[in-house]
């Protein structure tokens, strides 16, 4: 019963917005990964994951969100979250994730204090 | 009045790729069944899929198979989730700390406990040379 998993990356001036849609498990973990890569090379440091259509997590997806925030750490950069499911936010914290990555209500909230 | 009787499902699962949705289902409708609110049922769920990835990565188990009865008695949900695997002690696991696993190099995984210790009211481990058996409950 694999989940699918389906990733669309825009930007907004120096912010790449990804939206996620199905379960981040190490699979969707692997597809966030490459897409944040390919932005990361080319330059991008500023990252915003929109999460409403991504209700199901796991800690091994999350551990690969954890690599990408520590990457984003070390290069200055700023990764934020936003349209959080309440069991992902709870999880989020209880990771110790939301001291390093804050989490906004909507895209557009997070648009507003990152652009 | 006499004592309304225990409900139970039992779910056998094959150890395979996103089978833990399948138990995830199944507590669902068991947490519909005893009208548990939305929130506690997706902390089930989540405690749920730890609880499966840990089998499913860490037992070794021959058969390949994890064993889960969903039992609801009065205003609590037990699960209980067994595998026929090599075991492990949960002491000897270090607890997961954010501010290590951000260093460079660092293993960023190991989360698992830790979210079902957080997301249930309790967790039980009992584990040995045949296997696994994590007990967990949640109150209504």
């Amino acid at each position: 019963m694999s989940e699918s998993f389906e990733i669309e990356v825009k930007q907004h001036q120096a912010l790449w917005i990804f939206t996620t849609h199905g379960y981040i498990n190490n699979q969707g973990g692997d597809v966030i990964k490459e897409k944040y890569d390919e932005s990361y090379n080319g330059g991008a440091r500023k990252f915003l994951l929109n999460l409403a259509d991504s209700k199901i997590i796991n800690s091994i997806g999350v551990s690969i969100l954890i690599e990408i925030l520590e990457k984003t750490i070390e290069a200055a950069g700023e990764l934020a979250f936003c349209n959080c499911a309440p069991i992902v936010e709870k999880t989020f914290t209880i990771m110790g994730i939301t001291r390093y990555a804050k989490i906004y209500r909507t895209e557009e909230d997070a648009v507003k204090a990152m652009s | 009045m006499p004592k309304e009787p225990d409900r139970v499902v039992e779910l056998i699962l094959p150890m395979l790729p996103d089978m833990e949705i399948a138990a995830t289902r199944t507590a669902e409708a068991v947490a519909e069944m005893m009208q548990l609110d939305a929130d506690k049922t997706a902390e089930v769920s989540m405690a749920l899929i730890e609880a499966c990835l840990n089998s499913f990565e860490h037992s070794q188990s021959v058969d390949r198979k994890v064993f889960i009865t969903f039992r609801v008695a009065g205003d609590e949900l037990q699960i209980i989730l067994k595998d026929h695997g090599v075991g492990f002690d949960p002491t000897q696991v270090e607890a997961p700390v954010i501010e290590k696993k951000l260093h460079s190099g660092a293993r960023k995984r190991g989360w698992g406990l830790r979210l079902m210790e957080s997301m249930m009211d309790s967790v039980k481990f009992e584990s040995g040379p045949d296997g696994t058996t994590i007990t967990m409950i949640k109150k209504k």
